[in-house]
């Protein structure tokens, strides 16, 4: 089976388009719930014939449920690999589902369904895990589209419930709310002007904790950092999201001041260095995804401190999905080595910018 | 070039100072005199994430009596969910309950869901049936074939659900 992700209501990407709160420097906001269905195993543990069980159970209330009715059924478990890591590179699914670790191969039954801002993996290290994706600062928002998908579902199946321990997970650390709200940010002017590490010490004292763009395990890129909630257990939905927005407003005001600072100390320096970042995207002829993200980074900042002008964060947004190498695959018709991707990558860069320039100098 | 604060290792900053008369200091401090003086060397991101911390916490769960003893359900044990950091299904909870109340008090702090109540929806009864039935149909054949461990499990499964 080939994946046609244009076939998707919004093709899995309406987050990016930068109109939601804050969108320069908070990039999306995620939310998920862990659900299990009564009666089966964890996915981890369940035969190939019980997770099969288990996606027919989901489909059948998928079916029912308004709040899912424009959603689309993808069989992770049909895809070849680099359908699996396009889903995944555009943040529709999880690494997990996805199967991407050699040693974790796709597992039968492993699906998802997909909607406008929403979506529900089947399968994963849960049976469910509801997720929605907005575009910047949008906690509340990605809450109550959630909130629906949840209500609709668990009152056709039974979910694992426990009177104390509330909605029980495969892993203890989701168990309770079964909830990680998390925001993608992006803090160079903290980075820059060495803030960062006292603002990533002061989160986690705070219960919160960070990721890279990818979640679990990846590391941090192009100064993009996932804040997410830790615990799951002992506080409400609600609370956990007013934590998470109170602390991420300080997040958001303290990445401005440091900007301020950055321009008002060392002007000509960080202008010199964003506009050098902006020549090396807008010319380079081969450019590894790492350097992408970093330099992007940087022009990120520059359009954030209006020192480039005529560029859209929403541009900015495409290029940092868009030049990953599976979408540049696809976008090939073809697989590509490394070296191969690079070029590709420097060319798609290149094009985008050229289209927008025009009006700079 | 020593550091000048503790003459033991090399400097990596050095720090200069002016005065008020125009006389200029410099020092030059080793990375750890440096950060003992509050001046960051290099930008330090915690290298364990508090989240790699409480993802390993499971690991460290004192070994108990209960350690072999298994789900009725899922037939899992604490010493696997200890290798994998998962548990089997959702009536593990149940069965190893006193030892995971004390893993989720150590990590969320608590371990009394505040959030969202909820009440599943009546079972219809055709469908408890069905998977009850398909149950015995398994236990049945395992019987048959003496798969005796198989057919242990089953009539566990079939207890819990009844």
């Amino acid at each position: 089976m080939t994946l046609d992700l244009s076939l998707l209501p919004d093709g899995g990407v309406s987050w990016l388009d930068a109109s939601g709160d804050h969108s320069g420097i908070v990039l999306s906001t995620r939310i998920r719930l862990a659900r299990n269905l009564e009666g089966f195993a964890f996915p981890g543990r369940a035969r190939d014939g019980e997770r099969l069980r288990v996606l027919s159970r989901v489909r059948e209330a998928v079916g029912g449920a308004s709040s899912l009715r424009h959603h689309v059924l993808v069989r992770v478990d049909d895809l070849e690999n680099e359908d699996r890591l396009l889903l995944h590179e555009r943040h529709l699914v999880s690494r997990e589902l996805a199967g991407l670790d050699p040693q974790h191969p796709v597992r039968s039954g492993a699906a998802v369904f997909l909607g406008p801002g929403t979506g529900v993996m089947v399968n994963e290290e849960d049976h469910l895990r509801l997720q929605a994706l907005r575009s910047g600062f949008a906690l509340t928002e990605a809450y109550a589209a959630l909130e629906r998908i949840d209500d609709e579902l668990g009152a056709t199946i039974p979910f694992a419930y426990h009177q104390e321990f509330g909605f029980l997970t495969s892993c203890p650390t989701n168990t309770g709310t079964g909830m990680r709200a998390s925001v993608m940010i992006h803090l160079p002017g903290l980075n820059a002007t060495k803030e960062i590490s006292k603002t990533l010490a002061g989160l986690q004292q705070m219960g919160l904790t960070y990721r890279g763009l990818y979640g679990e395990g990846s590391e941090v890129v192009g100064n993009f950092f996932q804040i997410s909630n830790q615990t799951t257990l002992g506080r409400s939905e609600e609370e956990i999201i007013e934590q998470l927005m109170y602390v991420l407003r300080t997040v958001i005001s303290r990445e401005e001041d440091a900007r301020r600072v950055l321009l008002r100390d060392a002007g000509y320096i960080i202008e010199d260095k964003l506009w050098r970042a902006y020549g090396t995207l807008r010319y380079a002829r081969s450019l590894t995804f790492d350097e992408a993200m970093s330099y992007l980074s940087g022009v990120r900042l520059a359009v954030g401190l209006k020192l480039i002008t005529g560029l859209s964060v929403y541009t900015l947004n495409k290029l940092l999905i868009f030049s990953q190498s599976a979408h540049l695959a696809q976008a090939e018709g073809r697989a590509l080595t490394d070296s191969e991707a690079n070029l590709v990558r420097a060319r798609y860069v290149r094009q985008l910018l050229a289209e927008e320039a025009g009006t700079n100098g | 070039m020593l550091c000048d604060s503790c003459k033991e290792r090399d400097s990596v900053v050095t720090l200069t100072r002016s005065s008020a008369d125009g006389v200029v200091t410099e020092e030059h401090l080793c990375d750890r005199c440096a950060v003992a003086r509050g001046i960051e060397t290099h930008i330090t991101q915690p290298k364990q994430p508090l989240a790699d911390f409480i993802n390993s916490l499971h690991q460290q769960l004192p070994a108990s009596p209960h350690d072999g003893s298994r789900c009725g359900f899922c037939s899992g044990t604490l010493r696997d969910f200890r290798n994998t950091g998962r548990l089997g299904c959702p009536y593990c909870y149940a069965t190893f309950e006193a030892t995971l109340r004390d893993l989720l008090r150590r990590i969320h702090g608590n371990s009394k869901h505040l959030g969202k109540r909820y009440q599943p929806p009546p079972p219809l009864i055709e469908e408890g049936a069905t998977v009850l039935a398909e149950l015995r149909d398994r236990l049945r054949r395992a019987v048959e074939q003496e798969q005796f461990e198989e057919a242990a499990r089953l009539r566990d499964q079939i207890k819990v659900l009844e």
